[in-house]
């Protein structure tokens, strides 16, 4: 069984209470809204994609500390990043928190590896990857995706929240 | 055990014998996360006592068999520990007949039979379903369908801030397009007891069926539908210490008789040619195919068990959990229940400032303590409350009030870990 409080990690918390890149960008290049209807927790992310790189990336919504916490230190990874890094990273991150690998195979994973205790919360680790799934959507032009969405490859079904 | 003994042992509250009770339940000796478990999830699913487990042992040992079929041994058998099940139902529920009392899968079930049975009979285009705010979406969905396939239209009763049904809105409500009232005798998500019983006789004034949700009712009070004068009353086996797969529909004998058939197969027929089939007589016609025997019996032996105990005692005492809960949740800064009815089961939804509801149960988790969070399949009353979701602690009479005091220290170690 996970230990819990590894996951309610002193970082976890801190991004919690004071998210970083919190808000709306007026006029982002890509944009989504992502939902997890188990829950009813949602959050949007605006990204402004330079030529090269993420120049800005923002998110806002109501959700949970892991799922806010998650959002969080995404904005503070990608930003910067080119899209390909950013989607490797989300590829990265999917494949920690649902179990697939483990956080050391994960060379890009930094920080992030606070969130790899997920993967023994099943019923939780929708709330960490909701973020994610939402800038893949936004990246690939789906204004609003769901934990749920069926054709989405992230799909995983878990059982009734 | 003599009945002079189990009366002693469960005469009242305050001789309620929770530990002798708590016996009886194996899951309750488990420990989570190196804590003494602390079931607090009642309200979606409870737990079974050993007396029902070995009944459930038994039957598979040395009873099983299809039912009303073969004249071998064991379908008698089979067949007639069934009937008997039904017939431990009928008087725990106080029904006139055996035949009113169907088996169904479950609540959900049995409010799509009425639905079907009833609803796609005799309720038409412009015709009204009185609702309430309260539902679980097992009382709302098979409605809109309803609605949507008919052309109907439903009416929701609101609910004002304490969570209790505004009934004078309930009573505006009527014209004469209603046709049916679907309402819930205990709220899921925030423990209200509505006053059916006068429901029930206005609408019957006015000549309108009632169907009572009873899901949350029947494991923690005394129901009788004779006394209610209810039309239908659903609930669930396995929130009444029974197994899952099983539950009843009520449904007055007159009623039944109308309303069409919901599944086509076995067991509902008295015969079939290709030109015509007769359907059975009630409570057959509603009950296609192979049921399930074990879970039908098991249930039987559940609500024996709870009758020894009393449901009158079971009530007493779990009025007594909640109301030291609540004087102690009361008490802590920082956290609010949600749904303060002045008529409440024992169930407490709560929140707690700057936490969302999902860390809550996990951190709760982490103390052995089951809770339920989320919208509790209630999505209406969460919109009602501005609230997205909730923490639900939902009591059973195997509750004791040190598990009581167990949640509210475990609510202090969430408020402190994201102080």
């Amino acid at each position: 069984m996970a230990n819990y409080n590894s996951l309610y990690q002193e970082v976890i918390l801190d991004h919690n209470k004071k998210p970083r890149n919190f808000g709306a960008i007026e006029h982002p290049s890509h944009h989504a809204v992502g939902h997890n209807p188990l829950c009813g927790d949602h959050i949007s992310v605006d990204v402004v994609l330079g030529d090269e790189r993420i120049d800005n990336i923002a998110f806002q919504g109501e959700a949970c500390a892991i799922c806010k916490a998650s959002a969080s230190m995404m904005t503070t990874a990608v930003k910067g990043k080119t899209r390909a890094e950013a989607e490797t990273l989300i590829q990265e991150f999917l494949a920690m928190t649902t179990g697939k690998l483990s956080h050391e195979a994960c060379p890009n994973i930094g920080r992030l590896a606070v969130f790899a205790g997920v993967s023994d919360l099943p019923t939780r680790v929708k709330c960490a990857i909701l973020p994610w799934h939402t800038l893949s959507g936004a990246f690939n032009a789906v204004e609003t995706t769901s934990t749920e969405a069926e054709e989405d490859p992230m799909h995983a079904p878990i059982g009734d929240a | 055990m003599s009945e002079i003994q189990a009366a002693l042992k469960y005469n009242s509250p305050s001789t309620f014998d929770v530990d002798g009770i708590r016996a009886d339940f194996p899951i309750l000796k488990l420990t989570v996360n190196d804590k003494p478990l602390v079931y607090l999830d009642n309200a979606a699913s409870s737990q079974m006592p050993q007396q029902v487990i070995d009944r459930l042992v038994c039957y598979q040992t040395t009873q099983h068999a299809n039912i009303n079929r073969a004249v071998h041994y064991l379908s008698e058998v089979a067949t007639s520990e069934f009937e008997e099940a039904r017939r431990k139902l009928q008087r725990f529920i106080n029904a006139n007949e055996e035949r009113e009392v169907i088996f169904t899968s479950g609540t959900t079930d049995a409010i799509n039979l009425v639905m079907h049975g009833y609803g796609r009979k005799f309720i038409g285009a412009g015709d009204e379903i009185i609702l309430t705010t309260l539902e679980h979406h097992s009382n709302i969905v098979p409605w809109q369908m309803l609605a949507e396939e008919k052309g109907a239209k439903i009416r929701v009763v609101p609910i004002n801030d304490a969570g209790e049904l505004l009934i004078d809105e309930y009573e505006k409500l009527f014209n004469e397009r209603t046709k049916f009232v679907g309402v819930m005798h205990v709220s899921n998500a925030l423990g209200t007891i509505n006053p059916i019983k006068e429901m029930i006789a206005f609408a019957h004034a006015r000549g309108v069926p009632v169907l009572v949700d009873g899901a949350q009712a029947v494991p923690h009070m005394k129901v009788d539908v004779k006394d209610l004068d209810c039309d239908f009353y659903a609930f669930s086996g396995h929130k009444l210490c029974g197994p899952t797969g099983i539950g009843i529909l009520y449904g007055r004998a007159e009623l039944l008789e109308d309303m069409q058939p919901f599944k086509g197969g076995g067991d509902m027929i008295l015969s079939v040619t290709f030109e015509k089939t007769i359907y059975n007589t009630i409570p057959h016609k509603f009950e296609a195919g192979t049921p399930p025997i074990s879970a039908a019996i098991g249930l039987g032996a559940a609500v024996d068990y709870l009758s020894e105990i009393g449901m009158d005692a079971i009530a007493a005492y779990e009025l007594d959990l909640l109301k030291h809960a609540t004087e102690q949740i009361n008490a802590m800064p920082g956290v609010r229940i949600l749904g303060t009815a002045e008529h409440k089961a024992a169930v407490i939804s709560f929140a707690v400032d700057g936490v969302h509801p999902h860390d809550i149960g996990t951190l709760l988790n982490q103390e052995g303590i089951a809770v339920r969070t989320g919208h509790h399949c209630a999505q209406p009353i969460m919109h009602r409350l501005h609230v997205p979701a909730t923490s639900r602690a939902s009591f059973a009479f195997y509750n004791s009030m040190d598990e009581v005091d167990a949640l509210i220290a475990g609510i202090r170690t969430v408020q402190k870990i994201f102080t």
